[in-house]
């Protein structure tokens, strides 16, 4: 195994259907119309000495190092500039040449420090490799006069360092930030012999809008950009092609290693949903795999107030047993459950479900989808009948408008974002729906040509609104409706929408916004071409999370913008492997496949496969399962990957739940909060550590794989597959591909998914089965799965969380670009530098009328709890709103979350909870109490001295 | 250990199993095709475990304070559900 060299064609692909012939070096080629002479030169196998090019970027032609010749025209031009003609004949090499590039590569190397051996680049470095190319062997300018070389370095980035001294001015950084990322933090100061790489206004990288993205270090063909790792550790020897276990983009990268050691995650370029580009998180966060905190050995405690006891697998899993089945003796068979996580692979996904039904004979259990896209699976499902969105990332590209409500791309699902940039840059349009004002909304070269800011809690009312235009003013797709939907089912949905009460001019005062801005968003949406919705959980975690996805679903029907690249409906999926947690049956309703636990003839199937009589009842979802604490009739849990204290709503109200349970276990890294409340800890294994899959928000099922052991000694699914094993369940599966060929063996969606499949394609998207071979990029082409696309009637009902006197702002809440969800992996690493604490953002008008200042501590008070915090202000909330993320337990700001929740699902209702916000000079009571808790329950006693 | 919710509720509360009911009926409510109660119930009886049911119906048999009309419709079919019976046979409700 050795290091994974992708080839690098110069410059990008044309993408012409048109070909065009000529010849390279005597030899005939034939490429796409509008390729560069370099990329043909590589696709005939010759490789022509470049600096400046690489085919992530487009050309630019500065180096001039990759001169050809042309018969029949004069000069020397740049091969990365000059397209293809027919009939042309290239030569890239001959005494001309030679001596050009020579005299180029002089040039360079007369400023720049002739330290190769103790070079962190060395072994990897364009600038050594040229000049090894073009056969340079003396220098004949000293170091007397005027040079670079004396630069100070800018080890202000945690992550890389920047080396001026050893730059060439190709400019490929800049491009990266520009045509890849599309932040534009660099550029170049200066001209001629001046000339460098500046980033912001001449500020060091950490004070610049550089957003650690890591493209302009991949971009950079020296050391001027080099990662910190490689600088400590050395070159890599080998990788390994593995999936982020971040968002929901699912970004494919090469872990690059020196023995066990990681040195660095690089952005793989054939990851199809990432096509070599990363963000901060999958780039640089991967130190909390081997922080301190790593809990590696199974703990027990006989209360939770008590210290932790350091015993062996057999010991903590044959205690879980015996508790489990104790517990269920006592109290019955459905007094236990289990929750898992959207940061498991599909294949624990799978196993827990299946150790829930087979094992613990009941249907409770449930993922962290729940407090996040379960109103996608409902209201999709509906709709379409496939609960999951319908394109590929890929299909941004043929987009033409944008409509981005209730999801902040930039700062939640980075490397998608920068597509979308870029698709905006080329002049696609952009409507935002969003009460604050995303980056999105105004970034470099890109500004929304509609943001509807409007109040939360009326994301129904605006998309019914916008419905109201395209029906009374005759936008609708008649064609496609009649041809592919429910046309009465239409019908009454039109007379609904066309009502005067869902007019823009009546929705207006309601939802904050101007009814000229809904009018004319409406018909952008419904005229602009081809029309794709992209959301977040800014439209699920509402009381009527459901019923705006119905809403989107419907706009999508009604415009016609289904069935084809560059349209749909774009859940943006919060964790990486939030789709397949769904796809896995992790809902207690349902199997593998969203097929209902009553449904008997999905039931014999997955009865045959376990040799078990199933249950025929849904389960508790996780809310219920804690009211069902609190009555006392549920009192054991297994949880896997999940920290429910701090990520779910009503924190008192988790807290109370799970203190109410006789055995609660954490499978986990670290001792996260909600161990806290547990009474064994098993420890769980990263990403690095185990192989599987993780299937992102496209649908796009991934690898994933070991590239180290894991620290516990056992993968997660090897844990769930012992504890099965110690309640009596007969389970041999030695790699997670068995359980996968147990998923397609039983879940038609999957039925041609194998890991043989997934080696030799690197991914597909589901449906992937006879029909579907290779899988499905984009769902519902020339039919809607369903059959005809269903209507729903979308009638406003406003959340019962209102504003008062009591409580007159609205809380809303979200992410930042260097955290991740409760930030258990990303507060271990130097993403804290970026954002150390959460913060309350608050309009500068609500601010002067309390007297908060900036960073002056407030208490955010709501009907459930409060806690402190420092204020942010800033006119990115509209006034009477106020936000802040999730990322820090110290905050927790679901303390302050209620209990409200949709309708269909249960998904809790983050994104509005009225609250008042008053200076204050200290934590909250709560805030006292649970610190002192928190750290008397994670003492972990010292070991017995050895005998 | 941090005081219990003051507001710490289980899952048997009327208050909160009526309101869940009654946030179900008004969107079916406002369907058309006249089966709201059906779906209600349907609604009901795919995604609510037993317990939850069970404690419904007593509340109903207590007299079944702030259900609104569709949501006491629904639980009346709920009373009378046959717990052997295929849901699936009835047209197909969506996940969540």
């Amino acid at each position: 195994m050795g290091l994974i060299q992708e080839t690098d064609h110069g410059t990008p692909p044309s993408g012409s259907a048109g070909m065009v012939s000529l010849t390279i070096d005597g030899m005939a080629v034939m490429v796409p119309e509008g390729t560069s002479i370099m990329r043909a030169a590589m696709e005939a196998g010759v490789t022509v000495p470049k600096l400046c090019a690489t085919d992530s970027l487009a050309a630019f032609g500065s180096c001039r190092l990759c001169l050809v010749e042309i018969e029949g025209r004069s000069g020397t031009p740049a091969s990365c500039t000059t397209p293809v003609a027919a009939g042309m004949a290239v030569a890239t090499q001959s005494e001309r040449l030679k001596q050009l590039r020579r005299g180029v590569m002089e040039l360079y190397i007369s400023d720049h420090p002739l330290d190769c051996l103790t070079c962190a680049a060395n072994g990897d470095c364009e600038l050594q490799d040229m000049a090894g190319a073009v056969g340079l062997r003396e220098v004949r300018y000293g170091d007397e006069g005027a040079n670079h070389l004396g630069q100070q370095k800018d080890t202000s980035n945690p992550y890389f360092t920047f080396d001026p001294a050893k730059c060439i001015v190709c400019s490929r950084c800049v491009r990266a930030c520009e045509e890849v990322q599309g932040t534009f933090a660099l550029t170049i100061e200066g001209r001629g012999f001046a000339s460098k790489v500046a980033a912001g206004m001449d500020e060091d990288f950490l004070a610049s809008e550089c957003v650690s993205c890591g493209a302009c270090v991949q971009a950079c063909p020296t050391a001027t950009l080099i990662e910190n790792s490689v600088i400590e550790i050395g070159q890599p020897e080998h990788a390994v092609v593995t999936t982020c276990a971040y968002c929901g983009v699912g970004c494919s990268f090469k872990a690059e290693m020196r023995g066990g050691e990681l040195v660095r995650m690089v952005p793989y370029k054939d990851g199809r949903a990432n096509h070599g580009h990363s963000c901060v998180k999958g780039r640089f966060a991967f130190g909390y795999a081997t922080h301190r905190d790593r809990i590696t050995r199974p703990m027990l405690r006989a209360r939770t107030t008590g210290p932790w006891r350091e015993v062996s697998w057999e010991e903590a899993l044959g205690h879980v047993a015996r508790e489990f089945a104790r517990l269920q003796k006592t109290h019955g068979r459905d007094s236990i459950g289990a929750i898992t996580s959207s940061r498991c692979t599909n294949e624990e996904t799978y196993l827990i479900q299946k150790l829930v039904r087979s094992g613990f004979g009941n249907n409770n259990v449930d993922t962290c989808a729940r407090v996040c896209h379960s109103p996608t699976g409902y209201g999709l499902g509906a709709a379409y009948g496939t609960s999951a969105g319908t394109q590929d990332f890929d299909s941004v590209e043929q987009c033409d408008v944008m409509l981005v409500i209730g999801a902040n791309p930039t700062d939640a699902h980075p490397v998608f974002a920068s597509r979308m940039k870029r698709r905006l840059r080329e002049g696609a349009r952009l409507i935002v729906i969003d009460p604050r004002r995303i980056d999105l909304v105004h970034t470099p070269h890109v500004s929304a040509d509609f943001h509807l800011a409007l109040r939360p809690g009326t994301n129904v009312a605006v998309l019914t609104a916008l419905a109201h235009v395209i029906v009374t003013e005759g936008l609708v797709d008649e064609n496609y409706v009649r041809t592919q939907c429910d046309w009465d089912g239409f019908q009454a949905w039109a007379d609904f929408v066309a009502e005067q009460r869902h007019s823009p001019e009546a929705v207006a005062s309601l939802a904050g916004i101007d009814a000229g801005l809904i009018r004319d968003a409406a018909r952008l949406y419904a005229t602009g071409g081809n029309a794709a919705i992209y959301y977040g959980l800014g439209v699920t975690e509402h009381s009527q999370g459901t019923t705006t996805v119905m809403a989107i679903a419907n706009l999508a029907m009604a415009t016609g913008n289904l069935g084809r690249p560059g349209v749909g409906v774009n859940p943006l999926r919060g964790q990486n492997n939030v789709q397949g947690a769904c796809d896995m049956g992790s809902f207690p309703h349902e199997y593998p496949g969203y097929r209902h636990v009553s449904d008997s003839a999905t039931r014999e199937i997955f009865e045959r496969m376990w040799h078990v009589a199933l249950p025929t009842e849904p389960g508790l979802r996780i809310p219920n399962m804690l009211d069902a604490a609190a009555d006392g009739t549920f009192k054991g849990l297994y949880i896997e990957g999940e920290d429910i204290v701090q990520s779910d709503p009503d924190t008192a109200h988790v807290a109370a739940g799970l203190a109410a349970m006789e055995c609660v276990v954490v499978q986990d890294l670290f001792l996260n909060e909600t161990a806290d409340y547990a009474h064994v800890f098993l420890p769980g294994s990263t990403f690095l550590e185990k192989d599987g899959t993780f299937t992102n928000a496209e649908r796009r099922i991934n690898r994933v794989r070991r590239v180290m052991p894991p620290r516990s000694g056992m993968a997660d699914w090897e844990i769930t597959q012992a504890l099965a094993r110690a309640m009596g369940l007969d389970w041999t599966y030695t790699h997670p591909a068995q359980i996968m060929a147990e998923v397609a063996a039983t879940t038609p969606a999957f039925a041609g998914v194998s890991y043989e499949l997934l080696d030799r394609v690197g991914s597909v998207q589901w449906p992937c089965n006879e029909a579907a071979p290779t899988g499905t990029p984009v769902m519902h082409v020339g039919h809607i799965a369903r059959g005809k696309g269903r209507f729903a009637i979308t009638d406003y009902v406003p959340s019962e969380e209102r504003t008062g006197q009591r409580f007159p702002l609205l809380l809303t809440t979200g992410r930042i670009l260097s955290q991740y969800n409760v930030g258990a992996q990303t507060r271990r690493t130097e993403n804290l530098r970026w954002h150390e604490e959460d913060r309350l953002e608050i309009h500068p008008n609500d601010a002067e009328m309390r007297g908060v200042r900036e960073g002056d501590w407030v208490r955010v008070q709501s009907r459930a709890g409060a806690t402190s915090l420092r204020a942010h202000i800033t006119d990115r909330v509209a006034p009477g709103v106020v936000y802040t993320t999730f990322h820090h337990p110290e905050t927790q700001a679901n303390v302050v979350t209620t209990d409200q929740s949709d309708w269909a699902t249960n998904c809790p209702e983050y994104k509005v909870t009225a609250v008042q916000v008053s200076p204050t000079n200290g934590p909250t009571d709560w805030q006292r109490r649970y610190r002192a808790h928190s750290a008397a329950s994670r003492h972990v006693a010292a070991a017995p001295a050895a005998e | 250990m941090p005081r219990a919710s003051p507001r710490l509720r289980g899952s048997m509360s009327p208050d909160k199993l009526v309101m869940m009911a009654n946030q179900i009926s008004r969107f079916f409510a406002s369907q058309p095709g006249g089966q709201a109660a059906r779906q209600v119930a349907d609604h009901i009886l795919r995604f609510w475990e037993p317990r939850m049911r069970a404690a419904m119906l007593v509340h109903f048999a207590a007299g079944g304070v702030g259900l609104d009309p569709v949501a006491r419709e629904a639980v009346a079919l709920l009373d009378h559900h046959d717990p052997a019976a295929d849901l699936h046979t009835r047209p197909a409700a969506p996940s969540g």
